[in-house]
């Protein structure tokens, strides 16, 4: 596998192996990711993609029977060490998932919830980070007069552009996504898609998606992975027009998959 | 021979008006009751009912003393019933995922559920009433209690489980610790469900008769002391329906009556709260 030249990686996998009860859905994973840039997981389901990003954020620990051996340093720490603070990893590491999932209350608490665990701020610094983090969303214009009505009242477009606001409000430096349009109308995913792009130039930004020309357009470097191994990794442009393995063509061509 | 579509057609007329004739059956026997009740119960109730106590045989009366009393032990035991149930239940949603507590607890959970009411009645009996050598309010109310939790175990259980898994991760990944997410997302997201849960248990105890023969009895005059014997409109009803006294029998018909229709109002109550919840999510 030819790795791209990654001179300033965020996080860095190394011998990455997943395991749900006895089978392995992960092997040997090593890959860069770029600080300030898209990252696209690309490949068919069940090919790893979602369980790779989930490593991430340590998400597997919540169900029993599924654990992860191998090494992903961020910051020179290691994110798998037992010993490492599941919350500050997580203040660090936002996630977006694939169906909205807004909490049953108002807007404003919503996006306060998450950044109530790290910070305590006074009821100004709060609003004003309410109206930061949804102005960076692009949904500030949208629910600037209606704070206090229920997140859960949104179209779907809005409330994942509520979700993308809630993590970021946080603060962190990687934003995870996992197939954030896959529930959406087109018109939404054109709203995300530059949001996205808009994004990076702050966050570190990894993103799972089944819609090939979405990783296309809007990601740096893409990984195709198949039943569990990262098949080739390298600059977008790259994997998409000059594929270095057989495996990668036949999948972006659609002639499988 | 005829086709296949034919045929499907005449199998689901069939379906059709074999199911239709099961609702009549069943919806036959509900008005009939609902019928009778009210052409009985109807002509009995006056303000009486609401301002007398109850009274002994061939003179006024009402039923002021058993309606207070089943609205205080139907209070009481949903009061001590309820934040039980509901922690049970959040327990058994949310933290018994690994170990063999919260199967065990789940399996008792279902067979309370399913105990006859009359052995709840019994146990009090045994474990308070003999105890204190005399019938009580509290003892009803316990008994009431005892009903509830089960219930209230149960529909929290469900509840929870019905809220999607991803809200959970969703809390999880901004870095919130489990009781924050409990607290904050996943009650709040079950919130109408467990609120309907608990009107239908509030609806079932206030039926209730045999758990309170064992425990409240009956007091034929006005009395707010949860540690006397206490009048409630089941066994109310229950003795006075059985009397030979013609008076008598139109109260048991007004307190039948009275049930019916507060049990109606909770249904219908908590049927409109759980559609309202589950239109704005």
């Amino acid at each position: 596998m030819n790795a791209p030249q990654i001179t300033n990686p965020k996080l860095i996998v190394r011998d990455l192996n997943f395991f749900y009860g006895n089978y392995r859905a992960l092997k040997d994973i090593n890959l860069d990711i770029a600080e300030k840039m898209v990252t696209a997981f690309i490949g068919p389901s069940g090919c790893g993609k979602s369980t790779l990003l989930r490593t991430f954020n340590r998400m597997y620990q919540l169900y029993p029977k599924q654990k992860a051996t191998g090494q992903i340093m961020l910051d020179g720490g290691n994110v798998l060490d037992p010993k490492q603070d599941l919350n500050m990893l997580r203040a660090k590491i936002g996630m977006v998932f694939q169906k909205p999932t807004p909490f049953p209350m108002s807007i404003y608490d919503n996006i306060a919830f998450g950044v109530k665990l790290y910070e305590n701020l006074s009821r100004n610094e709060m609003d004003e980070r309410v109206e930061w983090a949804l102005k960076k969303a692009a949904l500030w214009a949208e629910v600037s007069d209606k704070l206090k009505q229920s997140g859960t009242s949104l179209s779907g477009g809005q409330q994942q552009r509520l979700c993308i606001a809630r993590a970021i409000a946080v603060k962190p430096q990687v934003l995870l996504l996992d197939e954030p349009t896959s529930a959406l109308d087109p018109i939404s995913t054109a709203h995300i898609e530059k949001l996205i792009d808009e994004l990076k130039k702050d966050f570190t930004i990894v993103i799972v998606t089944h819609n090939m020309q979405q990783a296309a357009r809007i990601s740096d470097f893409t990984a195709y992975m198949y039943l569990g191994d990262l098949i080739e990794f390298g600059d977008t442009s790259t994997v998409f027009t000059n594929p270095k393995r057989k495996e990668t063509e036949d999948y972006i061509t659609g002639r499988f998959g | 021979m005829l086709t296949l579509y034919t045929r499907r057609r005449i199998t689901n007329a069939v379906g059709l008006t074999v199911s239709m004739f099961a609702m009549a059956f069943g919806l036959f026997w509900l008005c009939w009751i609902l019928i009778t009740l009210l052409g009985h119960g109807l002509p009995a109730l006056d303000a009486a009912v609401f301002s007398k106590m109850t009274p002994p045989p061939g003179s006024d009366g009402g039923l002021l003393n058993a309606i207070a009393g089943t609205l205080m032990m139907s209070l009481l035991g949903t009061l001590i019933g309820t934040p039980i149930g509901i922690l049970a239940g959040t327990y058994l949603a949310e933290f018994g995922q690994r170990g063999w507590l919260a199967p065990i607890t789940r399996f008792i959970n279902d067979i309370l559920l399913s105990a006859p009411s009359i052995v709840i009645g019994l146990f009090v009996y045994e474990v308070y009433v003999v105890h204190v050598k005399h019938f009580s309010g509290w003892a009803g109310a316990l008994a009431l209690a005892i009903i509830v939790i089960p219930i209230v175990i149960r529909t929290t259980e469900n509840m929870l489980r019905l809220v999607p898994n991803t809200l959970r991760e969703a809390a999880a990944a901004l870095g919130a610790p489990q009781w924050k997410i409990v607290n904050f997302v996943t009650l709040r997201a079950a919130r109408a469900g467990i609120i309907t849960g608990v009107m239908l248990a509030i609806a079932r105890i206030s039926g209730e008769t045999a758990p309170l023969l064992f425990t409240a009895l009956n007091n034929q005059f006005w009395s707010a002391d949860m540690n006397n014997p206490l009048a409630n409109l089941p066994v109310v009803i229950f003795q006075f329906a059985m009397s030979p006294y013609e008076d008598w029998q139109h109260l048991a018909w007004a307190g039948a009556l009275l049930i019916t229709l507060s049990v109606l109002t909770l249904n219908i109550l908590a049927r409109v709260l759980f559609r309202q919840s589950a239109t704005t999510h």
